[in-house]
């Protein structure tokens, strides 16, 4: 199977297990989720042949739900880009929006399953990444709690803001599979009980997509309206309305460290990408061997050869960020706004229930406009970004579409551990 | 310093350590691989963690932590309420994520002290910090050296064994210290039980060597920080024993004391010290500052530690069970230092002295077993499967079943170089003390068949008695106690 908007970078199926609540479902996984004895590339020339000898936590999990896996879905290189253009396997379409990007990085995932090619699909969000090309592609995606999902076996970018999250048409299904893949895990330390957070039904997702928002309390960070396009910010009423229409209120919130989130994101991602790639020096990775000079110019050479441009330009940034004489001046800096962006967003989420904003500030943009300019690529991310930075789990549901039939997300944020909370608001618009 | 001619008497050097230690965990410090390597295949004790496969992510083996909070204790270090690891980045080949995972701002020991005698005296050196980390894999460059070498290999058995460095303040005076220091390090180590020195990589000693002005130097040995950021340094690399750090220092010591005396200026630089040679070697590195850009490792949450010094028990260390052994089994200085030694050779001590007498336990475990095993170059652990071999001895000395004389002479001797069990070589060499009766018998027949002795020993010659002794000793193979033979021919022949 392959697609002609280049959803997938292998179609490899994987069987799962005979039984389970997936058996009869297909679920894609992004191209950055090791599978045993299928070759994991993370977009990236450097692991074109690279096949892993083990399967991440994420894809046992699902083989033991009996899901087939149909393929590994293509995405931005190492997950280092919001449009799935920067993939050393070429750029997927957008299904729905054809001359469009899907999004990224996971946009292989959110094509195929807004094209029916797969069920479900597994993303990896890092500062948006499922949930940017949920809302290009109008489908939903689930960002979870830090510390909800396993990353063992998920290749790195920046590993203290990332999550694997479920793709999928509707909330419940969503639910569904986030039900699955949730849940401690022995080989990834970070990963915490939910229960102990949230009492015994803490993983019931499926049981809390039931579309009651009456009374449900909506907090509008106002901040990220602001630089927003006009056409997305119009869905974005109409959904807020709608949800108004069944029980749900809202008020308006001022969170002034929202405007520094993109800086401080991309600070901490670049430089925990420059240590996270390291390892790809040529020796098992990539080209080895056959160049000149010592070790030290070998491994060079090698990452020279083996890295797209984006990559390069985000190791490069990050291991400025982190070097003797910058470190104070951009990670430090970049970690003491992350603890206010963390603390400012939690207070507001005790005053409200959800926050709400849209997913993205644009609607999808024209294939190859966003790789001339960087910095409007970063900030498409500006919505998404300080739900990373807080460890808090986010939604984008389908809102409507714009007046160019774009397809507009709703991203809705909740407490930590409040999938629940995020699931059945979803739930009442997917 | 500056570059004139110095008198060599008025240098004085001064030396700061980071001794690398592996920790003896059953597993790796990130991973369930096994550290028993041994001399195994290369590659066979990995998994995704240690190899550093994309994806991979550590697991704190609290073993490891676990044995470090023991070290701290051990040279009474703060232990703080939280411990957290960090990245340190830079490029080798060993390394699996050219990154190694070690501590940075919150080390598990902070602010630690260890005393040792050096020469008699008794000093202390401050330890600064003491962390762990992982250790990188190893590699066997074909043909050459790194930057030489036809190709090189990498073995990652080794990658991921807990490694704890341990850093101390620029408190030495003297290589000499130097050794005995590591000596001391060493034995704490095993006395906790964490450290197996037989381990081909267990130590690895970096020494900062810097030569100042003797008048720097405080009556309590302190020096001036600022004087020591003025003195240019050398950091010597590659040292891994207590003898090769007295060595390389004393080398390095020379070689920067006649530079100074030439009125040379000492280059600040990397040197290795290599050891076939005696030599330390400039490694010709660029001596720029490294940047190793450390940042928090996520992957790993932060440790609450706050209890754990209560929590974990040490055993006696070495210095408090000296002074025990000193006034309860009443030993002098020099077998008390010698049956603690190791903590091994302390412990089958007390089992022996507990089973008999104390002094007969460490005249055997002190004096003949330790000096056998020297002579033969063996240490203890080599004959620690047959402690109960060595106590069967001491039995049969001790209920007097054979002489002591054959008992150190053959028994023990053949023991250790044959193997054999001390019952089985006293049956084969006919060890066993004669009993009384055939002693008896043994002298009634000398007597009747010597009649001319036993006349003459009537007629008062002296020689006569010694002859008869030397019949019945012959008799007995040798087995019977010659005074007793002596007196027994008497009491027969006056009888």
């Amino acid at each position: 199977m392959s697609t002609e908007y280049n959803g997938y970078i292998t179609t490899e199926r994987i069987e799962g297990a005979t039984d389970g609540p997936l058996v009869d479902a297909t679920v894609a996984v992004k191209d950055n989720i090791s599978t045993e004895g299928v070759r994991t590339t993370c977009g990236s020339a450097m692991l074109e042949d690279y096949v892993p000898p083990y399967d991440a936590t994420v894809v046992e999990r699902l083989k033991a739900a009996g899901a087939t896996i149909p393929g590994k879905t293509n995405m931005d290189e190492f997950g280092m880009g919001t449009t799935t253009e920067t993939s050393a396997f070429g750029p997927t379409e957008n299904p729905v929006a054809e001359g469009h990007v899907p999004g990224g990085s996971s946009g292989g995932s959110a094509a195929v399953v807004a094209a029916g090619d797969a069920d479900m699909a597994l993303g990896t969000d890092t500062g948006g990444s499922v949930r940017a090309p949920a809302a290009f592609c109008g489908v939903v995606g689930i960002k979870p709690t830090y510390g909800l999902v396993s990353r063992y076996g998920v290749v790195a970018y920046a590993n203290s803001l990332e999550q694997v999250g479920p793709i999928a048409p509707t909330v419940e299904e969503a639910a569904q599979l986030l039900e699955v893949i949730a849940g401690p895990d022995p080989s990834d330390a970070t990963v915490r009980d939910a229960t102990e957070e949230r009492g015994a039904d803490a993983y019931d997702y499926t049981g809390a997509a039931d579309g009651d928002v009456d009374g449900l309390d909506i907090g509008i960070p106002m901040e990220l309206l602001d630089g927003a396009d006009e056409q997305v910010t119009e869905v974005f009423w109409d959904a807020i309305d709608d949800l108004e229409a069944q029980g749900a209120s809202y008020h308006e919130v001022d969170l002034e460290c929202l405007r520094y989130a993109v800086e401080a994101y991309y600070v901490t991602a670049m430089s925990e990408a420059s240590s996270n790639l390291a390892r790809f020096d040529g020796v098992r990775y990539g080209q080895s061997g056959g160049y000149d000079g010592n070790w030290n110019e070998t491994f060079a050479r090698a990452r020279e050869e083996g890295f797209g441009e984006e990559v390069k330009s985000r190791i490069l940034l990050g291991t400025y960020a982190l070097s003797a004489g910058y470190h104070d001046k951009y990670y430090k800096k970049a970690q003491d706004a992350r603890a206010w962006i963390k603390r400012d967003i939690n207070d507001a989420l005790d005053d409200a229930d959800v926050l709400a904003s849209p997913t993205m500030p644009v609607p999808p943009m024209e294939m190859g406009e966003s790789l001339e300019d960087p910095l409007k690529m970063y900030l498409a991310d500006a919505n998404t970004t300080p739900v990373n930075l807080a460890n808090l789990p986010a939604i984008s549901v389908p809102a409507g579409e714009t007046g160019d039939g774009l397809p507009v997300g709703l991203q809705l944020v909740g407490p930590a551990f409040g999938e629940k909370e995020i699931i059945r608001a979803g739930s009442a618009l997917a | 310093m500056t570059a004139q001619a110095v008198e060599t008497e008025d240098l004085a050097t001064v030396i700061g350590l980071e001794v690398h230690v592996q920790l003896e965990t059953d597993t790796k410090i990130f991973c369930s691989c096994s550290t028993d390597v041994g001399d195994d295949e290369p590659n066979t004790h990995t998994c995704p963690v240690c190899l550093g496969l994309p994806g991979a992510l550590p697991v704190l083996n609290e073993g490891a932590v676990e044995a470090a909070v023991k070290v701290g204790k051990a040279i009474d270090a703060t232990i703080p309420e939280e411990t957290t690891f960090h990245r340190k980045n830079y490029y080798y080949p060993d390394l699996p994520k050219n990154f190694q995972i070690t501590q940075y701002g919150a080390p598990i020991c902070q602010e630690g002290e260890l005393e040792f005698s050096v020469e008699g005296e008794r000093r202390a050196v401050d330890v600064r910090r003491a962390h762990l980390e992982e250790d990188p894999g190893s590699l066997q460059h074909k043909g050459g050296s790194i930057d030489t070498a036809d190709y090189t290999l990498v073995d990652y058995n080794r990658a991921g064994t807990p490694l704890m460095e341990i850093v101390t303040k620029p408190d030495f005076r003297a290589p000499s210290e130097v050794r005995a220091f590591l000596a001391k390090l060493t034995e704490v180590l095993e006395y906790l039980g964490i450290f197996d020195a037989t381990r081909d990589g267990s130590l690895r000693v970096d020494a900062n060597l810097s030569i100042v002005d003797g008048s720097e130097v405080a009556e309590d040995g302190a020096v001036d920080r600022d004087v020591l950021e003025d003195a240019n340094r050398t950091e010597v690399k590659n040292i891994s024993s207590h003898k090769g750090a007295e060595k390389a220092l004393a080398y390095e010591e020379t070689r920067q004391k006649n530079a100074i005396q030439r009125g040379r200026v000492v280059e600040q630089e990397t040197r290795h010290w290599d050891e076939s040679k005696g030599v330390t070697l400039s490694m010709r590195s660029k001596e720029e500052e490294k940047d190793y850009r450390y940042f928090r490792e996520a992957d790993l949450p932060v440790l609450r530690v706050s209890d754990w010094k209560e929590r974990i028990d040490i055993p006696e260390l070495p210095d408090a069970r000296r002074e025990r052994f000193r006034t309860e089994y009443g030993l002098d200085d020099e077998s008390a230092d010698k049956l603690t030694s190791t903590k091994e050779v302390a412990d089958f001590f007390e089992d022996v002295a507990e089973q008999f007498d104390p002094g007969l336990a460490a005249t055997w475990v002190a004096d003949e077993l330790l000096g056998e095993l020297n002579y033969r170059d063996m240490q203890i652990a080599d004959v620690s499967g047959r402690f109960d071999e060595i106590e069967r001895l001491v039995e049969l000395v001790a209920t007097d079943e054979i002489t002591t004389k054959n008992a150190r002479e053959t028994v023990l001797r053949e023991m250790l170089d044959d193997g054999d069990s001390p019952d089985d070589i006293v049956e084969r060499e006919g060890l066993g003390k004669t009993s009384g009766d055939e002693i008896q018998s043994a002298v009634v027949e000398a007597i009747d068949e010597n009649p001319d002795a036993v006349e003459d020993y009537h007629d008062g010659e002296g020689g006569a008695i010694n002859f008869l002794v030397g019949q019945v000793m012959q008799k007995t193979g040798g087995s019977a106690d010659p005074g007793d033979v002596n007196q027994l021919l008497r009491d027969e022949l006056e009888g």
